[in-house]
């Protein structure tokens, strides 16, 4: 864990350093595409981790592990703490650059959606008071919502759409300029390591509240007592 | 390093600073209310054995002086 902070912490510092201080302006939007920096790498971890959440799902509907169960729930709520970020800090964007906090087109709007399934997944597991049998619940929802992802990759290039399309993950070159992408890509890497830590900790806790009346949960408490 | 131009984000202060802050903000919560869970869950788990302990022991007793009385 410490070690994990660590990496998480240098990272960050070093993709805000640069994407805040070294990288030049915008040639048209000045200082106001600086967003990227937090919006791009948000929205990605907002697909990655949906993804990440419907796999375990799958993996727990099929061999019925309880890890993976518990990989998937916890996954949710880190998952729709950065699609609302991602909502958020594009409508900041937005407003100064498209002259409006919101439009209702297809990059937008698939992307409120992925936030309403993380909320149904969150919402159908507290509301089933069997764990196990809210962890079908969800994977099944999660599976269903999977739709939702390539629809929002794909919204730019569909459907007519303020959003811009994309700049780096495309097959030729990125349209970026390097002093741009490099500490894009050290804030993608850095948001990695922040759901990795962020799910160990939910994942303790579902961990106990699910074995609470297990003897290893007993023992450690008491053992806590005594220290 | 100029701070105060630093700070303006050319004139883009408030979606930027705004943008960052709400990041910070959803990102710390997401960690501390799993650690906050925990202990609190740690320290109900914690105060429900010592009083079924002590029932235990109290119940223990009991057995005892009725078994003397016997």
């Amino acid at each position: 864990m410490p070690w994990l902070l660590l990496v998480f912490v240098l990272l960050t510092a070093a993709g805000l350093y640069g994407g805040l201080y070294l990288a030049p302006p915008d040639y048209q939007q000045g200082d106001s595409y600086r967003i990227i920096y937090i919006h791009v790498p948000s929205a990605w971890m907002s697909l990655f981790i949906y993804v990440v959440m419907a796999a375990a799902g799958a993996i727990g509907l099929v061999w019925r592990i309880k890890l993976a169960e518990i990989v998937a729930i916890s996954s949710a709520p880190i998952g729709a703490g950065f699609t609302f970020i991602a909502l958020v800090t594009g409508s900041l964007w937005g407003k100064p650059m498209w002259g409006t906090w919101w439009v209702w087109d297809a990059r937008l709007t698939s992307e409120l959606i992925l936030l309403f399934l993380y909320l149904g997944v969150i919402g159908l597991y507290g509301a089933i008071d069997d764990k196990r049998t809210a962890s079908r619940a969800v994977a099944i929802l999660a599976l269903v919502g999977v739709v939702n992802i390539p629809i929002i990759h794909y919204s730019v290039e569909w459907w007519n759409t303020l959003h811009q399309g994309a700049t780096v993950t495309k097959l030729d070159k990125p349209s970026i300029h390097v002093s741009m992408l490099i500490p894009l890509l050290l804030m993608a890497l850095s948001f990695k390591f922040y759901y990795l830590i962020a799910l160990l900790q939910r994942a303790r806790i579902e961990l106990l509240l699910r074995e609470r009346n297990a003897q290893w949960v007993k023992n450690m408490i008491s053992l806590g007592e005594k220290r | 390093m100029n701070w105060q131009a630093f700070f303006a984000m050319g004139g883009y202060a408030f979606y930027v600073w705004t943008a960052y802050g709400v990041t910070l903000l959803v990102l710390v919560a997401n960690i501390m209310i799993p650690v906050v869970q925990r202990k609190q869950f740690l320290r109900r788990q914690a105060l429900k054995l010592t009083r079924s302990a002590g029932a235990a022991k109290h119940h223990r007793s009991r057995q005892t002086e009725n078994t003397e009385e016997i």
